[in-house]
């Protein structure tokens, strides 16, 4: 798992408490009204995003950045560079 | 013989408009929202449709309201949802004394299981929330308040916009529980400043077993119905999808008709007042004589006990209600009524009466006809009546 910090991103899905897999589907969303080199900051409380996200972007051809966590919210944030 | 309904508050007829738009969702257009064939696909964009329509009534985006299964489950996922929601700020909760009993309870069932602390707002005597003590009440704890828009027992509104200013102030939600006011008033969510906002598809004239709550955009909530992606992942459970489809027939008829409706609703309520207030003695509005619901009329009669006056009036086929709808059945004396400081046996004689843009001023007259000599037989076998003619007339001498 690669961690990264301060990441600037364009738009943000905030998906805490919003049950599965709406981590995948509303980030499918909108990723498609990002330009592309923009990121998307997903932000959730299911560790099972952890694995599911970077998958989903090996799938689909984007670049996942990596993923800060809040210790402090406990949030986890995922970032998604679009390629296309 | 005539019937005069005036319980609408507490019950009132789906619209015959409301009713067509439902019944193609029942056999023609069933399939599931949730499904990813054209058959769901195409409802899931009828849901959205009056999502829309429910947004607009409240002047907010489709995208910030859930459908819910009614307005005492919206009030549920406000207040559970956004407290549980916000547990690192604190467990601190602020509602007024006379909220609905969803509220009340579901802040009590977060201080009886989450170790919530609950203040219970006083109010006036004209059922108002003081902004100064709400101010005063609140803490960095404090994560959340629920104040009511309106109340369907007194009819009074509340100056939302200057509570939820307060919370603002201070970084803590409002909700408010609007089940009264939505298609009777304007509401603005943006203007008024909430946060989270409660309606109720049957007080619009729409179905039961449907309501809606909004929700300001990026605020999180804790679902409450655990399940799966419905309702964005907020609210698990197959959608109601007939339910809905009237409940967003119902707010687009509400928007269009608001003003219309209001005025016809005040021109019933007030010579019904009037009227009350002229020929029975010994009775008292209660509720805000001016900051209230246009449709709403309430009262204490003196000396007699509210449900006795509604089985007198029902031969008559007048159909009125002793306070909110569930606490009638249950209790003697109203908390609300007690909460406006109003003696317990002058609260046992309470009747409200809610018109519908159906009724008409002869339904107003038909009450005046019929009430005064309702309550006047009732006391004629009342010992506290007669008592107090008693001591009247010997205070005379």
């Amino acid at each position: 798992m690669q961690f990264v910090k301060d990441v600037k991103a364009d738009a943000t899905a905030d998906l805490v408490h919003r049950v599965c897999p709406m981590h995948l589907l509303e980030p499918v969303d909108l990723i498609k009204d990002l330009r592309q080199g923009q990121v998307l900051e997903i932000l959730t409380d299911y560790d099972g995003a952890l694995d599911d996200i970077p998958a989903w972007c090996v799938k689909n051809g984007q670049e996942f950045l990596g993923i800060e966590e809040d210790e402090d919210e406990e949030v986890f944030k995922l970032y998604i560079r679009k390629l296309h | 013989m005539r019937q005069v309904y005036l319980d609408h508050a507490a019950a009132t007829p789906v619209r015959r408009e409301v009713l067509e738009a439902m019944l193609p969702y029942f056999r023609e257009r069933w399939g599931n929202p949730s499904a990813v064939y054209d058959l769901g696909a195409e409802i899931k964009d009828v849901l959205d449709a009056q999502r829309e329509q429910v947004a607009q009534l409240i002047g907010a985006q489709g995208d910030e309201v859930v459908f819910t299964s009614s307005g005492a489950e919206a009030n549920n996922l406000a207040i559970k949802g956004a407290a549980l929601a916000n547990l690192k700020k604190g467990r601190h909760l602020v509602v007024s004394g006379i909220e609905h009993h969803s509220v009340l309870n579901s802040a009590r069932f977060l201080e009886k299981f989450h170790d919530f602390e609950v203040t219970f707002l006083p109010v006036d005597k004209y059922g108002l929330v003081d902004p100064e003590r709400l101010r005063k009440v609140l803490s960095p704890a404090t994560v959340l308040v629920s104040i009511q828009h309106a109340s369907n027992e007194i009819g009074t509104i509340q100056n939302i916009v200057d509570l939820a200013a307060i919370c603002h102030d201070q970084g803590v939600l409002f909700h408010t529980d609007a089940v009264a006011t939505a298609g009777q008033t304007p509401i603005d969510v943006q203007g008024m400043g909430v946060d989270l906002l409660t309606i109720s598809g049957p007080a619009l004239g729409g179905p039961k077993g449907v309501g809606a709550m909004y929700f300001r955009r990026r605020l999180r909530l804790v679902p409450q119905i655990h399940g799966g992606i419905q309702e964005n992942g907020r609210r698990g459970g197959t959608e109601n999808v007939p339910g809905i489809v009237g409940l967003g027939r119902a707010a687009a008829l509400a928007r269009e008709e608001l003003e219309e409706k209001a005025r016809h609703l005040a021109a019933l309520r007030d010579p019904l007042v009037a009227g009350i207030k002229e020929r029975v003695p010994g009775v008292i509005h209660t509720g805000h004589p001016v900051n209230r619901l246009p449709g709403h009329a309430s009262f204490c009669v003196e000396g007699i006990e509210g449900e006795a006056l509604l089985f007198m009036l029902s031969p008559a086929g007048i159909y009125a209600n002793t306070g909110s709808a569930c606490a009638s059945k249950a209790l003697k004396t109203s908390p609300v009524l007690c909460a406006l400081g109003i003696r317990p046996d002058l609260a046992q004689g309470s009747i409200v009466f809610t018109f519908s843009r159906d009724n008409t001023v002869e339904d107003g007259q038909y009450v005046l006809e019929h009430l005064p000599k309702a309550v006047e037989r009732l006391r004629s076998f009342s010992p506290v009546w007669r008592k107090k003619m008693a001591a009247a007339a010997g205070g005379g001498r």
